[in-house]
């Protein structure tokens, strides 16, 4: 919690992002000041091995912050490609203008 | 009067951009360029040529730039879909009344550019597509490339019912209706097939006129053997999908 802290404070790590990872660290600080919290939820929702339903909502959170971040990352695509055509089309008009200018 | 009837004539005129997207063409591009200046027309039009260099690695840009070419450099890779709606988005922030893409690979004769412009005179067409197939003529690429190709034209037949023969042509054209379009949006990676449903899902009408078209001259073609699969697997998925989000959002197409 104390490093996710820190990306933060050094603007390292946006605070969009840095909320999905200081809910998982308030729920490692909960379940382990809990420790029958586990057992209880687990029988709770019917599961026998009480492990496996850590490993089930991991990965579970895990594919979901995946798509999320592909989604974020097409979007930056989709950016970066505007930027670049904008870019290159100023970079033509400087051109010609300093052609205009020369002659 | 006179520099009134001079203006008359100037807005006469047809301004018509040639977009030449080329990646690592450092044989084809001053060749190109000499045989478009050397292309006469008998219709009225004013012919600019604009090579899009989409960041070659080779000299490329050096020829562009020492031969006085006019060019685009993209700083950044873009793929032949981004490179392209970089000069549409030119030609039509620059007032050009057709677009016409050519590739930078010599495929694309520039004798035939007068057939791909005659139908926007007499007709009113928004977008021609220059075919090989309609005559058999020419150039006739491999038994692969016909058979995706024959592919596409059964799924643009199920999916908006028209008929085009040769939708992975990279020889085409269109007018400022269709350049408003395709500055907003352009399929990425291999548009050809793609922005088929594009026009007409934005009610454009596309005309097929067939054209001779030689064997590459030198350099790569962006579909290599071993990338067919996934150049199908990529264009079916974005055809479809492109289908239904048109469909679906009405004529909007926000990106």
């Amino acid at each position: 919690m104390f490093f996710v802290f820190r990306l933060i404070a050094k603007g390292k790590l946006r605070e969009e992002y840095s909320f999905v990872w200081i809910a998982c660290t308030v729920l490692l600080l909960l379940f382990s000041v809990w420790r029958n919290g586990l057992d209880v939820i687990a029988k709770m929702l019917g599961v026998y091995y009480a492990p496996a339903l850590v490993f089930m909502t991991a990965i579970f959170a895990i594919i979901v912050f995946l798509v999320h971040l592909s989604v974020v990352n097409s979007k930056q695509h989709d950016q970066i490609k505007i930027l670049t055509q904008e870019l290159a089309m100023l970079k033509k008009k400087i051109e010609e203008q300093e052609n205009n200018n020369n002659l | 009067m006179t520099k009134c009837e001079k203006e008359t004539e100037m807005s006469n005129k047809l301004k018509v951009a040639i977009i030449v997207p080329c990646y690592n063409e450092e044989d084809n591009v001053l060749k190109l360029y000499n045989e478009i200046k050397c292309t006469s027309f008998s219709l009225n039009i004013d012919v600019v040529p604009i090579f899009i260099n989409d960041c070659s690695t080779d000299n490329t840009k050096i020829i562009l730039s020492s031969n006085r070419i006019p060019h685009i450099d993209l700083p950044v890779n873009l793929g032949i879909g981004g490179a392209v709606q970089t000069g549409f988005k030119y030609a039509y922030k620059n007032n050009f009344d057709i677009a016409i893409q050519m590739d930078g690979d010599g495929q694309h004769p520039p004798s035939e550019l007068e057939k791909i412009i005659t139908p926007f005179v007499n007709t009113k067409i928004d977008v021609v597509i220059g075919s090989r197939y309609i005559e058999k003529e020419g150039f006739q690429s491999t038994f692969m490339r016909r058979l995706g190709i024959n592919y596409f034209k059964w799924l643009n037949r199920t999916l908006i019912g028209i008929k085009i023969f040769d939708s992975t042509s990279g020889y085409r054209a269109i007018n400022r209706r269709g350049l408003e379009i395709v500055a907003n949006y352009y399929p990425d990676e291999y548009p050809e097939p793609e922005s088929i449903i594009l026009y007409t899902l934005n009610g454009l009408t596309i005309s097929e006129v067939p054209v001779t078209m030689r064997e590459r001259q030198g350099g790569e073609s962006s579909i290599r053997s071993y990338k067919t699969v996934y150049y199908m697997f990529k264009v079916t998925i974005g055809i479809i999908f492109l289908f239904i989000r048109l469909k679906f959002n009405g004529k909007r197409h926000t990106i």
